[in-house]
C-alpha cells in the first residue's frame, strides 16, 4: 500500500532582496528561493559598488591613495587611513612620532565606537526597534563634531599622512573628548536597558545565525564576529601595534556566536574603546605630529629657501613623490569589522605596483548564504545587520 | 431623521479629525522618545502649531501626487482594496456609546450612532472584515513582497481574531449582555469596579490582540519594512497609500475606544456618577469654566513669555503672539463669565448635556491615553518573527483565554 | 421608531463616500505620466523573476481553516456567555457550567490535537 502521508507540494518563489531594499545597507543583493517564508536556498551577488580601488591605486602616488581609502569602510574611514599609512610606513621602514601614533589610536578607537554604533543601530532597526538607532546616532553625531574639529571633515577625513597626521589636536580636545565619552557610556547604557533583556529581541536573536568556533575559523572570520563565536583573537592583543600592549583593556568574548552575541560583543567593545581613549588622552606626549624623515616629509620653509639640500628635497618630493624601496609588505590592523589588511607591492616607483585590500567583511559575507539556509526571511535580515557588511569595503 | 444623521456625523467627524491629530502625536511623540525635534517646518503665514500643519500639508501633497497603477496589477481589486480598508475602518465606531443615555420626556436617548443589542458581535464582525482590504491589496498587486505581506497579515489577523473573541467572552459573562452601554453601566463609576481589575488576564489578552489586529509594532509584520519592503502596500502610491495609513490610525482609535469601553469603564467619570454630575451641574460648570480659564491663561502667558523678536527674523516670530493673545483673552473671558454667572441653574436638559459632555471628555481622555500607548509601544519594542507570532497567538493566547473563560465560569458559579 | 440597523447602513454609505472622495480626488488632481519602468512591478530595482502568483505553502491555508473552526466555536460560546448569569440566578448554573466545560474541553482537545500534529509549528 502506498504511503498515505504524502507531502503537499508547493512551488518555491524566487525573491530578490536587494540591491534597492531597505534592509540591504548599501547595495547588496541576495536572491532567495522561498518556500512560504523559509529560505530554501539563496545566491548573493556583490559588485554594485565596485569602484576599482585597487586598479586606481596603481596609477596614483602613495599620498594620493589616502583619500581613496576613506571610501572603503565609510563608517570608520579613519581606520582605513591608519591601516594604509601603517602599511606604507612599514614598507618605507620609517615610524611616525609618538604623538602622531597616540592621536591615531584615539581616532581609531573613536571610529570603532562610531562603526559599532551604526552596526548595532541598523541591526536593531532591521529587527524593528527603531528608537535605539536614534539613541546611537545622536551620540555618533557628537563624535562626528569632535572629529570634524580635528580633521576638518565629517565623513571622508583623509587625516593621516605617511609618517604622521595632517593636523594636531586642538587645545581643548581632551576636555571635549571626555564629555563625549561620558555620553557614549550613557548611550550604551540606555540601549542595553532597552534591548538586553527584551524578550522579543532575545527570541529574535538568540540561536539565530549561529556560527561555531570551528566554522568561524574555517570561514576566515575576524573581528567581533569571530570573538562572538568564542575565539579570542584581536590583533591589538595578538600582534600589538601602536602601543596597544601598553593600554589596559579587555577583549570581549561571547560563546554562542549568534546574532545576540554579536550585538553584545560590539556593545562591550564600545566600552573598552572608551577605556582606551581615556588612557590615550592621559598618555598623549607632546612633540611632532609628522616625522622629519626626508624620505616622506617636506622640509620646513626656511630650509627650502635657505639651503640647497632643503630645496632639492622639496623638489624631489613634490615632483617624484614618495619612492619606497623595491619589496612587498602585508600589514594588518584591527579595524572595527575585523582584520583590515593592506598588501602592497612596490617596484621602486612613485605608485605601487599592486595594492590588495583584505576587507574584513568579505569572508563574512561570502558565507552569508550558508548561514541563512533553512531560516526565515526575517532571520536573514536580522543576521545580515549584525555582520556589519559595508559595501564600500566589500566591493572596493 | 435629522437626529440620526447628527448622531452619525458628529462621531464620524470626531474620528476623522482625530486621525491627523494622531499622526501628529505619533510623529512628535516618537521624535521626543528618540531625542529629535520632529515635524516643525510647515507653516501658514508663520503659524506652525508645533508641526500640526504637517498633517494638512501631507494630505495636500499626497492628493497631488501621481497615482501610479502599475501595469501588472489586477486593477479593479487594486483600487477596491484601499477603499474597503478605509470604509471598514470608519464603520466600526457605530456602536461605541459616548455618554450615558439622555432622558427626554421619559424616554431613553442613547448617545451612540447605532444602538444595536449585539454591539460586541458587530465590532468583532466589522474588524474581521478589515482583513479583506489587506488581503486584496496583497494579492492584486501581483508583487512578491505584497503577496508575502498579505499572507502574513491574513494569517496574523485570523489567529488573533480568535483570542480577541475568546477574551471578550469573560467580559460578556460578567456583564450578561452584548450591549456596550450595559457593560459600561455595570462597571459603575468606581475605578475598582472596572473590568480591568475584575478580568486582568482578559484585559491583557484583548490589548495584545488589538495590537495584532491593528498591525502595529510589535506585530507589524505585514508591513515589516526591513524584510518585505512595505508589505501589502508596496505598490501603492499617492492617496491610495495614504488611505491605508489613515485606516491604520482609524483602527487605533477604534481599538482604544473599545479597550476603554470594555475594560476601563467607557464614559464613566471616575468617582462621579451620572446622577451626581446632573445634580451638581451648576457647581460643575462653574468649576469647569474656572479651571479652563486658569489653564488657558497659563498657556497664553507661557506662549507670550516665549516671544522674542528676531528669533527667526520672519513671520514665525509672531506665532506665539497670534496664538497666545487669543488664548489669554479666551481664558480671561471664561473666567469672568464664570464669576458672572456663578452656580446658576440650567434646567433638566442643560444638566443632562453637562453630564454627557463631562462623560464624553472622560471617554476621550481614556481613548487618547490608549492611542498614546499604541504609539509608545511601537517606538519601544522590536518586531516579532512570523513563527513566534503564530506561536504566541495559538499556543499562548488561545489556551490562556480558554482557561480564563473556564475560571470565570467557575468563579461566577460560586460567587 | 426607525429600524436599529438603519444608522449602520448610513454609516457604511458615509464611510464609502469618504473613501470614494479621496480616491476620486487623487485620480483627478494627480498628474499622469506613467513610463514603462515606472509602471513595472517593484522588485528591488531588478527585473522580476518568475510570477508572484504561484502555488504557495499549504500552511497558509491551514491557518485559515483552523481559524474558521475555532472562530465558529467562539460564536457558539457567545449566547451561553450572555445568558450564563441568568442561568445561575434560575438555579441552572451548575448544569450550564458543566455543559460548557465539556464544550471547552472538546475545544481544548481540538487545540491539543492540532498542536500535537505540529500544524502550529512553523519550523
Amino acid at each position: 500500500m502506498p504511503a498515505l502521508k504524502q507531502e503537499l507540494e508547493s512551488e518555491t518563489m524566487l525573491l530578490n532582496v536587494g540591491p534597492s531594499h531597505p534592509a540591504m545597507h548599501g547595495a547588496l543583493r541576495t536572491q532567495m528561493e522561498l518556500d512560504g517564508e523559509r529560505i530554501v536556498g539563496s545566491a548573493s551577488e556583490i559588485g554594485y559598488l565596485h569602484r576599482c580601488f585597487e586598479k586606481h591605486s596603481e596609477c596614483s602616488t602613495y599620498q594620493q591613495i589616502i583619500p581613496y581609502t576613506d571610501r572603503l569602510n565609510y563608517l570608520s574611514a579613519l581606520m582605513n587611513n591608519v591601516g594604509y599609512c601603517m602599511a606604507v610606513e612599514k614598507l618605507l621602514k620609517i615610524e611616525a612620532p609618538d604623538r602622531a601614533i597616540i592621536i591615531r589610536v584615539i581616532m581609531c578607537e573613536l571610529s570603532r565606537i562610531m562603526d559599532h554604533f551604526v552596526c548595532v543601530g541598523t541591526n536593531l532597526v532591521d529587527i524593528g526597534a527603531l528608537t535605539n538607532f536614534w539613541f546611537f546616532f545622536n551620540i555618533r553625531e557628537r563624535i562626528y563634531n569632535l572629529i570634524e574639529m580635528v580633521t576638518g571633515a565629517r565623513l571622508t577625513y583623509s587625516y593621516t599622512r605617511i609618517g604622521g597626521v595632517a593636523r594636531d589636536l586642538y587645545p581643548a580636545f581632551a576636555i571635549d573628548c571626555r564629555i563625549v565619552l561620558k555620553e557614549v557610556e550613557q548611550a550604551v547604557k540606555d540601549v542595553l536597558g532597552l534591548i538586553q533583556h527584551n524578550r522579543i529581541l532575545v527570541e529574535r536573536t538568540v540561536d539565530v545565525g549561529v556560527v561555531t568556533k570551528e566554522q568561524a575559523i574555517e570561514w576566515g572570520f575576524t573581528g567581533p564576529c569571530l570573538r562572538a563565536s568564542g575565539y579570542d583573537h584581536d590583533l591589538r592583543k595578538a600582534e600589538p601595534y601602536y602601543f596597544y600592549d601598553q593600554f589596559d583593556f579587555d577583549i570581549p568574548i561571547a560563546e554562542n556566536g549568534d546574532s545576540y552575541d554579536r550585538i553584545m560583543v560590539r556593545m562591550e567593545e564600545v566600552r573598552q574603546s572608551t577605556r582606551i581613549v581615556l588612557q590615550a588622552l592621559e598618555k598623549l606626549p607632546s612633540g611632532l605630529i609628522m616625522t622629519d624623515a626626508a624620505l616622506v616629509s617636506l622640509p620646513p620653509k626656511e630650509e627650502v629657501y635657505g639651503s640647497i639640500e632643503g630645496l632639492m628635497n622639496h623638489f624631489k618630493l613634490i615632483m617624484h613623490g614618495i619612492l619606497p624601496p623595491k619589496g612587498e609588505i602585508y600589514s594588518a590592523t584591527e579595524a572595527a569589522n575585523g582584520e583590515l589588511g593592506f598588501y602592497i607591492v612596490s617596484q621602486g616607483g612613485a605608485s605601487p605596483y599592486r595594492i590588495k585590500v583584505r576587507p574584513p567583511c568579505f569572508p563574512i559575507f561570502a558565507v552569508f548564504d550558508k548561514m541563512i539556509k533553512g531560516l526565515m526571511v526575517a532571520d536573514a535580515i536580522a543576521i545580515l545587520g549584525g555582520l556589519n557588511v559595508v559595501v564600500g569595503e566589500l566591493d572596493r | 431623521m435629522g437626529i440620526i444623521i447628527a448622531k452619525i456625523l458628529i462621531p464620524f467627524l470626531i474620528i476623522v479629525n482625530l486621525i491627523p491629530l494622531l499622526i501628529w502625536v505619533e510623529r512628535k511623540g516618537s521624535a521626543y522618545i528618540q531625542d529629535r525635534r520632529g515635524p516643525n517646518r510647515a507653516s501658514f503665514f508663520g503659524i506652525r502649531l508645533g508641526g500640526l500643519l504637517h498633517a494638512l500639508a501631507d494630505v495636500i501633497k499626497l492628493i497631488t501626487k501621481e497615482d501610479i497603477i502599475p501595469s501588472q496589477v489586477n486593477k479593479p481589486f487594486f483600487i477596491l482594496a484601499p477603499f474597503i480598508t478605509l470604509t471598514i475602518a470608519c464603520v466600526t465606531y457605530a456602536v461605541i456609546p459616548f455618554a450615558d443615555p439622555l432622558i427626554i420626556d421619559g424616554k431613553l436617548f442613547p448617545l451612540q450612532a447605532a444602538n444595536l443589542n449585539v454591539g460586541i458581535l458587530y465590532i468583532l464582525s466589522m474588524s474581521s472584515l478589515g482583513v479583506f482590504g489587506v488581503m486584496l491589496a496583497g494579492w492584486s498587486s501581483n508583487n512578491k513582497y505584497a503577496l508575502l505581506g498579505g499572507l502574513r497579515s491574513s494569517a496574523q489577523m485570523f489567529s488573533y481574531e480568535i483570542s480577541m473573541g475568546l477574551s471578550l467572552m469573560s467580559v460578556v459573562m460578567i456583564g450578561g449582555s452584548l450591549e456596550l452601554t450595559t457593560i459600561i453601566n455595570q462597571q459603575s463609576h468606581f475605578p475598582w469596579q472596572w473590568n480591568f481589575l475584575k478580568q486582568p488576564l482578559a484585559c491583557l489578552l484583548f490589548i495584545v490582540a488589538t495590537f495584532a489586529e491593528t498591525n502595529r509594532n510589535p506585530f507589524d509584520l505585514p508591513e515589516g519594512e526591513s524584510e518585505i519592503v512595505a508589505g501589502y502596500h508596496t505598490e501603492y502610491s499617492s492617496m491610495k497609500f495614504a488611505m491605508f495609513f489613515m485606516a491604520e490610525y482609524a483602527h487605533i482609535i477604534i481599538a482604544s475606544a473599545l479597550i476603554s469601553c470594555l475594560f476601563f469603564g467607557g464614559w464613566q467619570f471616575p468617582f462621579l456618577s451620572t446622577h451626581f454630575l446632573r445634580e451638581q451641574a451648576g457647581e460643575g460648570i462653574f468649576i469647569l469654566l474656572l479651571a479652563h480659564a486658569f489653564l488657558f491663561v497659563l498657556i497664553g502667558i507661557f506662549l507670550l513669555s516665549k516671544f522674542s523678536k528676531g528669533k527667526y527674523g520672519d513671520k514665525r516670530d509672531y506665532e506665539v503672539l497670534v496664538i497666545g493673545v487669543p488664548f489669554t483673552l479666551l481664558g480671561l473671558g471664561l473666567g469672568f463669565t464664570a464669576l458672572f454667572i456663578g452656580t446658576g441653574d440650567y434646567g433638566v436638559m442643560g444638566r443632562q448635556i453637562f453630564a454627557a459632555l463631562m462623560q464624553f471628555g472622560a471617554l476621550m481622555t481614556k481613548i487618547l491615553f490608549f492611542c498614546w500607548l499604541f504609539i509608545w509601544v511601537r517606538w519601544t519594542l522590536p518586531r516579532f518573527r512570523y513563527d513566534q507570532l503564530m506561536h504566541l497567538g495559538w499556543k499562548v493566547m488561545i489556551p490562556l483565554s480558554l482557561a480564563n473563560i473556564f475560571i470565570t465560569g467557575v468563579v461566577l458559579l460560586f460567587l | 421608531m426607525h429600524h436599529p440597523y438603519l444608522p449602520v447602513l448610513l454609516i457604511i454609505v458615509l464611510g464609502g463616500l469618504f473613501a470614494g472622495v479621496f480616491l476620486l480626488a487623487s485620480s483627478l488632481i494627480g498628474p499622469k505620466k506613467g513610463t514603462k519602468s515606472k509602471l513595472s512591478p517593484y522588485e528591488c530595482g531588478l527585473k522580476p523573476v518568475g510570477n508572484a502568483r504561484e502555488r504557495l505553502d499549504v500552511k497558509f491555508s491551514l491557518v485559515a481553516m483552523l481559524f474558521i473552526l475555532f472562530d465558529i466555536e467562539t460564536v457558539f460560546l457567545f449566547p451561553w456567555a450572555v445568558l450564563y448569569r441568568d442561568f445561575i440566578k434560575s438555579g441552572l448554573g451548575l448544569f450550564m457550567a458543566i455543559e460548557m466545560g465539556i464544550f471547552l474541553f472538546i475545544l481544548a482537545v481540538g487545540l491539543v490535537y492540532v498542536w500535537r500534529k505540529k500544524a502550529l509549528d512553523w519550523r
